[in-house]
């Protein structure tokens, strides 16, 4: 007992070497962990937006952190400055570490140049949820929209991302118009 | 005993950084909401035990393990086919009592622990509590009420991480209707 209290570990997290990442796991010890998330949200909120609010925190504490590993470990530190290329990024590089595929679809809104969308027919955080017929909104993707917009927030993008039923699961990303502004003033750069 | 191999044993993956990150998010949001260590402890039990309930379906499932024949076998069967099923990973059974009663698990690479610090001020958490809910959770289902706790977590800087189990009862009257 008394080690335990004064000693710290000699070797900090820091120096140990990052992990390649290659390792993958079974996918119910997922939907298990995912589902006692949602259903302790769901304990603490009245209503389905703020539950999505919730599930949406916790993707961010997901999706600031696995931005430092993917840059750490393919970027080589260097961040992405375009629009475009930072939206190819999260819907190759990080769907594929996350989720092991790319997501289906990237598109831009045709009546809002801040207005991108992330297509997924079939996310796999929804995989194992059955949405109750009086919560028919909740879609706990929310999750994964949390990661996208932290990713996001990250690189100096500030966005709201939000999950939506729509051909499976849209991701709707807002992007601050200051963001928009400063990639036109980019262009031909 | 014949179960039928229906699923498979070859399980869907999932990645294992993924699961990692999702885990800590799940822990550092219990340490907002609760006041204590102690009390993120229990509800992560909680939580662990929820999922255990319902991991035993799966695991027996999938398995093909029939009905341990002493609490020797379940250890084994825990190590190396539960753990390594479900994280991936095989902990060493030791130190067992001399009754044969109680065993210790004693778990490398962690999954759940992969880019985790204790921050100061937090050494009554037990980072991967999870753990002995779906323990307790798990067994109870199969008619075995069991301790578990923590005697030593890599987090704290201890050496290892050793989960001790302790065989409390058989549980009598849980069987369900329409099982022999």
């Amino acid at each position: 007992m008394e080690s335990r209290m004064t000693s710290r570990p000699k070797q900090s997290i820091l120096d140990k070497p990052l992990s390649k990442g290659k390792g993958d796991l079974n996918l119910s010890s997922f939907a298990f962990l995912f589902s006692e998330m949602v259903q302790y949200c769901q304990n603490r909120v009245h209503t389905v937006p703020e539950l999505q609010q919730k599930l949406s925190d916790l993707g961010q504490h997901v999706g600031f952190r696995i931005l430092d590993t993917l840059f750490l470990r393919e970027k080589n530190y260097k961040r992405e400055i375009k629009l475009l290329n930072m939206l190819l990024f999260v819907k190759t590089t990080v769907w594929k570490t996350l989720f092991g595929k790319e997501a289906d679809k990237l598109e831009h809104a045709n009546d809002d140049d801040k207005t991108y969308y992330i297509v997924e027919k079939d996310p796999l955080v929804n995989k194992f949820i059955s949405v109750p017929k009086d919560k028919g909104s909740l879609n706990c993707a929310a999750f994964t929209a949390g990661i996208v917009e932290a990713v996001l927030n990250g690189c100096g993008f500030p966005a709201k991302v939000t999950a939506h039923w729509h051909r499976g699961t849209t991701y709707m990303i807002k992007f601050d118009e200051a963001v928009i502004l400063r990639d036109k003033s980019m262009e031909g750069r | 005993m014949s179960r039928q191999a229906g699923r498979g044993t070859e399980a869907k993956k999932v990645s294992a950084e993924l699961f990692t990150l999702t885990y800590g998010a799940l822990v550092a949001q219990l340490i907002k909401d609760y006041e204590s260590d102690e009390e993120v402890n229990k509800q992560l039990d909680k939580m662990g035990y929820n999922i255990g309930v319902r991991l035993i379906e799966d695991f027996l499932a999938r398995s093909s393990v029939g009905r341990c024949h002493d609490f020797r076998e379940t250890a084994d069967v825990i190590a190396k086919v539960g753990f390594k099923m479900f994280l991936g990973i095989t902990p060493t059974v030791a130190n067992w009592s001399p009754a044969g009663d109680e065993f210790s698990l004693i778990v490398d690479n962690n999954p759940l622990t992969e880019f985790v610090e204790l921050p100061d001020g937090h050494q009554n958490l037990n980072y991967s509590n999870l753990l002995s809910g779906v323990l307790r959770g798990s067994l109870e289902m199969v008619q075995m009420e069991v301790d578990v706790t923590f005697l030593q977590d890599a987090l704290k800087g201890d050496n290892t991480t050793e989960i001790r189990l302790k065989f409390i009862r058989r549980l009598e009257d849980a069987l369900p209707a329409g099982e022999e």
